[in-house]
């Protein structure tokens, strides 16, 4: 009876600090400078329209090159032994610790006009544009979050039960098939994490796109990271597009655990 | 087929591993140009060592990441212990609880954090945005990490060996330190750990709620990058890479040892 009461600072300090904030983040949207009830800052979203598609339209292509990329790598490395899976598991989260915001900053060095990539090309006579284009910005949401879709499809597959595809042998199944029918369908839950994984953190970035994109306002998260931080900034207007930014992501997980019979990967893949 | 996919798993890690191997390598080269490889130097690690601002910046970052994990850690541990004896309506609502700082996009969870305390702010004269804030919004998004480590650990743990010591005299406050905590120790620890690197990693969060006084280095480096970068970046990235390299080495012999323990018991 008692020891329920040990989560109760857990409950307190939570409450305060997301619960009572998300809240204010709802005020804030609702309100003008005064305090005082309006829905213009809702309105004002109309403007940003183009700016939620084409984030949106980013992040879902980059989640799509995640998977393609890491799904082949995740199954390969599933059937392993089990001290290689190890290993090969150590070297795919490795770069995930190293700080964020360094290595989308190689990148950029990497990418520049006069940068490394240039260079090498230059010597065979090329030259490659990329920087400050939305193709650099897909490049880096790869790049960072490539380990977040191959770790969760991973997990899954690890714990598939190899008579299955014994079984599916047997019985006579080709390779493709056994891929299709059988390992594509038992790794369902690993692709919805992963999924997830990418495409929350890519359509919400706003660090990406501010140092391969250039200064241009691209992403939904440029536009509200100038709302709070930048010279013109309208905490309202900020809020009411959070807001919006929120219920997008939370209708996009929703539809993905439809998919899912909500098993949850993350506490698995972290340990 | 099994070179096909040796080779596919080359590019895939040289993909990974190329950008920082650049880094690394230009942390030692001797030219201000990116691109010339001008001989083999420290220098660049010298200036990051005399640059003022890095150095308070390195400060403020471990002293939250300490203070943070500390912190959390206690809370989440007691919460697991709290939560794994709940049942139904209310476990859903702590774990649900739980899971809005890991699921929500990070710059929402930056900014309503942001808002509160200029609320409170505006309101009490308390709370400037500091290190006071940047604290507690670390602590924050560091105790479901904590929670989810400690969780199955409980669940692993044999439950009559609690009963066991209040049967032999122990007083329920006795049981748990003597009993339970030395059971879940191994993920208490990694619990830590994941929270100290975690509150080491943050920019988002950091950014909206360290105010100008107190930055950590991920907001002193994303002002940095902002200008035209000196190869001081550089030195900075392979010392923090290095030093993550240490962290995970510890955590991973720690869990592969648990593993044997585990084999070893059964």
């Amino acid at each position: 009876m008692k020891k329920r009461l040990s989560a109760a600072p857990f409950a307190v300090w939570m409450g305060i600090f997301t619960v009572v904030p998300m809240a204010i983040v709802l005020w804030f949207a609702f309100t003008d400078e005064n305090g005082a009830f309006t829905l213009r800052n809702i309105a004002e979203i109309w403007q940003y329209s183009g700016t939620y598609v084409d984030s949106i339209w980013m992040g879902a292509l980059a989640t799509v090159i995640c998977l393609v990329l890491a799904y082949p790598l995740a199954l390969s490395i599933a059937r392993k032994a089990e001290h290689v899976q190890r290993t090969m598991v150590m070297i795919v989260m490795l770069p995930m610790w190293m700080n964020f915001l360094l290595r989308t900053y190689a990148w950029m060095s990497l990418l520049e006009e006069n940068g490394l990539i240039n260079h090498l090309l230059g010597q065979i006579g090329l030259h490659w544009s990329i920087i400050n284009t939305d193709a650099a910005v897909v490049l880096g949401m790869v790049y960072n979050f490539l380990p977040f879709m191959i770790l969760p499809l991973y997990s899954v597959m690890a714990k598939m039960d190899n008579r299955v595809i014994e079984a599916a042998q047997d019985l006579g199944s080709n390779n493709w098939q056994i891929l299709r029918r059988v390992i594509l369908p038992l790794s369902a839950p690993g692709i919805v994490s992963g999924v997830t994984m990418v495409f929350v953190p890519a359509v919400s970035t706003f660090v990406i796109s501010k140092l391969l994109g250039g200064s241009k306002y691209m992403m939904i998260g440029d536009v509200i990271e100038s709302m709070f931080m930048g010279d013109g900034c309208n905490y309202n207007v900020g809020a009411a597009l959070s807001l919006v930014l929120m219920v997008l992501m939370l209708i996009c997980m929703s539809l993905m655990r439809r998919v899912d019979n909500g098993e949850d990967e993350l506490g698995g893949m972290m340990a | 087929m099994k070179t096909l996919s040796k080779i596919y798993n080359g590019i895939i890690f040289t993909f990974l591993y190329a950008p920082i191997v650049v880094l690394i390598v230009y942390s030692f080269n001797d030219s201000k140009n990116r691109v010339q490889w001008g001989g083999f130097t420290l220098d660049w690690y010298r200036d990051l060592f005399s640059n003022e601002l890095i150095l308070e910046s390195l400060a403020v970052t471990l002293q939250i990441a300490v203070l943070a994990a500390i912190i959390s850690t206690v809370i989440g541990t007691m919460a697991a212990v709290g939560i794994f004896n709940m049942n139904g309506r209310l476990r859903r609502a702590m774990e649900s609880l739980n899971n809005i700082p890991m699921v929500n996009p990070e710059i929402v969870t930056g900014i309503s954090m942001m808002l509160m305390f200029v609320a409170i702010y505006r309101a009490t004269g308390l709370l400037q945005p500091g290190f006071a804030t940047l604290l507690i919004a670390h602590i924050t998004f560091c105790i479901p990490y904590v929670v989810l480590q400690v969780m199955p650990k409980l669940r692993q743990m044999n439950k009559h060996m609690y009963e066991a010591a209040l049967d032999l005299g122990c007083t329920p406050f006795a049981a748990f330190f003597k009993v339970v905590l030395p059971e879940i120790m191994p993920g208490v620890i990694t619990g830590a750990l994941m929270a100290f690197t975690m509150s080491l990693d943050d920019f988002v969060i950091s950014y909206f709620n360290s105010g100008s006084t107190a930055q950590n280095l991920s907001v002193t480096i994303y002002s940095m990058t902002k200008k035209p970068v000196t190869p001081e970046v550089n030195a900075l990235s392979t010392l923090m890479f290095g030093s993550v390299l240490i962290l995970l080495v510890i955590v991973n012999a720690r869990q592969v040892r648990d593993l044997k323990k585990q084999k070893e018991r059964r």
